[in-house]
């Protein structure tokens, strides 16, 4: 994905065309859509609706994630707890769905018995946010590198939510629960819906308000944003709250596709969410990137899970492709970046 | 009525004595070059005004009216800007987004506000004609010359139409004919009436903007008259010692 086309309203010059730079510059969009042609060639059944609906469906949990995850990096932060924090806000929602634990595997009439679903997402919702101001606090007050604090965040929810469910899963929700997993508008799942207009609104949020413009800022550089009276704290601090949200709506809508939450979901989720905004062209050092190119970075990893599973390619080796990608994508970038330089 | 008088100001950390009651005044549209070896002062003087220090003894007015800064932005409040040796840029934004920085200009629909990106361009766009530099607004910093990155800076000052822009060391890092730019941009400070003080290492540049200059000498005020009573000799002598007071 383009860094100098992400970077809030960049120059458009009269320059000859750079074929190799825009290349290096666009780089997701370019892979993504190769990929897309190859695979549709190779594997007929790559380019159905059905199969597509799918891939999308698949990348919406994660991607809903990574455009979290997106506004952190961008404040050269990092946050490696996303995995634990759905575990634990997706069983505590479960258990508002529930109305408690005492009927947490009963399926039928009982499971009415519980709040509304409304009350569920909000618990959901508020456990991440709750898990990311927490560690934004860490972050801006006790200055502990996000690095660190996030991978304690990683271990201590994760055990927070082994605690809390007692090690099994709460499963069988209301028909109104699982509808927003499983149900569709049109022939669109709602975890697409909920991921398209999530990523519309973190768009608009970050191209075209103040806080988005400081987020940018303070990614860049957090001194000159300071004296320029940026609140960066308070700026670096909702960043991890953004993500958390994005974490509990998230682990809201797995947990209704699968009908159940548990201590072990998300287990690797951060390094997929993490894997999404690099590809996409987010830089890790902050300052650059944005939106647009964690939904491609989401959708290149999903057409390439998809395609490579319909192609009966082992597991085993689209790890290793998409860790390759991975660096393949960074490298790009750096590349693109010294030719601008020069 | 001078736009800046300051009468004794004296600052001491523990028992070091950073100044030791320093005279100054600073007229309307006048550029005040103020140098000195380092440690002489200048740095402890122009936080001072500033508002990033308080002195420990000694009066500061401005227009008149006696001023006490607790912080730097109930200087800049006052109408006092102050221009960081390092400039404060953010270099993957715009330069217009730079100048806006902080004080950006937004546009509410229903209880939403959003960045007015096309006012803050075009602003941007008249205060660099007005310094008459060359400075786009929609380039990025990162790829902007030394000249360029000083003018946003500049322009940044420009916002609040401020009384006093202070310069630390503006033309330290650049090009000599990124330098040119600069001193082209205090003289247009200078035309549009603001009060400019200049802190620099460099002689050649004081003395072809500065009206005045002021020369610090470990806390004192060894030297303060008008540009063209002076040469680059005596105030050399005047900075190292050489020559005692003028």
């Amino acid at each position: 994905m383009s860094r100098q086309d992400e970077t809030i309203g960049s120059a458009a010059r009269a320059e000859p065309f750079d074929a190799v730079g825009f290349a290096a510059r666009h780089s997701a969009v370019i892979f993504l859509v190769a990929l897309v042609v190859v695979f549709a060639l190779l594997e007929p059944r790559f380019l159905s609706a059905f199969n597509l609906m799918n891939v999308l469906r698949q990348v919406s949990i994660s991607g809903l994630i990574a455009i979290g995850m997106t506004f952190v990096i961008l404040t050269a932060g990092i946050d490696l707890s996303v995995g634990a924090l759905v575990a634990l806000s997706g069983l505590v929602g479960a258990y508002v769905a529930k109305g408690g634990l005492e009927d947490r595997f009963a399926v039928g009439a009982s499971v009415d018995a519980g709040n509304p679903v409304i009350l569920a997402f909000l618990a959901a919702a508020a456990v991440g946010m709750a898990g990311g101001a927490l560690q934004g606090w860490a972050v801006t007050r006790l200055r502990v590198p996000p690095f660190v604090v996030t991978l304690g965040g990683l271990t201590a929810f994760r055990g927070a939510a082994l605690l809390f469910s007692g090690g099994g899963p709460i499963s069988g929700f209301s028909p109104a629960y699982t509808w927003w997993g499983q149900g569709r508008i049109a022939t669109v799942p709602i975890p697409v819906v909920i991921f398209a207009v999530t990523a519309l609104i973190a768009h608009i949020v970050l191209r075209h308000t103040r806080f988005g413009l400081h987020v940018y800022a303070v990614g860049a550089n957090p001194r000159a944003a300071e004296e320029n009276g940026v609140p960066v704290r308070r700026v670096t601090w909702l960043v991890y709250v953004i993500v958390g949200f994005a974490c509990g709506l998230a682990t809201f809508l797995l947990s209704a596709r699968l009908n159940s939450a548990e201590a072990v979901a998300g287990l690797g989720l951060e390094l997929d969410v993490i894997a999404a905004v690099v590809i996409g062209g987010t830089s890790l050092f902050g300052g650059v990137g944005g939106v647009f190119g964690t939904v491609v970075g989401a959708l290149l990893i999903g057409v390439l899970r998809n395609g490579l599973v319909l192609m009966n390619v082992s597991s085993f080796i689209q790890q290793i492709v998409i860790g390759l990608i991975l660096v393949a994508a960074v490298a790009f970038d750096q590349y693109a970046a010294a030719r601008r330089r020069s | 009525m001078p736009v800046l008088e300051l009468r004794g100001i004296a600052r001491h950390f523990g028992a070091i004595q950073a100044l030791g009651g320093v005279d100054l005044t600073l007229d309307r549209g006048e550029v005040l070059g103020l140098m000195g070896d380092n440690g002489a002062g200048k740095s402890t003087l122009v936080k001072i005004i500033a508002g990033s220090l308080q002195p420990s003894t000694g009066t500061m007015r401005l227009d008149g009216q006696e001023v006490r800064f607790a912080r730097p932005g109930e200087a800049r409040a006052a109408g006092i800007e102050l221009v960081h040796q390092d400039l404060a840029l953010c270099d993957n934004l715009p330069a217009a987004l730079n100048v806006f920085l902080g004080r950006e200009i937004v546009r509410r629909i229903g209880p939403f506000r959003f960045l007015d990106r096309g006012a803050m361009f075009a602003r941007a766009e008249e205060l660099f004609a007005e310094l008459k530099s060359e400075t786009r607004p929609r380039d990025l910093v990162r790829s902007m010359s030394g000249g360029q990155r000083q003018a946003v800076a500049i322009a940044r000052t420009r916002l609040a139409d401020p009384k006093i822009v202070l310069l630390d060391e503006p033309t330290a890092a650049i090009s000599v004919r990124q330098v040119e730019e600069v001193l082209g941009l205090i003289r247009q400070l200078r035309s549009t009436g603001h009060a400019v003080i200049l802190i620099s290492h460099r002689m050649p540049d004081v003395f072809s903007v500065a009206d005045r200059v002021a020369v610090l000498r470990r806390g004192q005020k060894v030297a303060d008259k008008p540009i063209a009573q002076t040469s680059a000799e005596e105030v050399t002598g005047l900075i190292t010692g050489a020559i005692e007071i003028a």
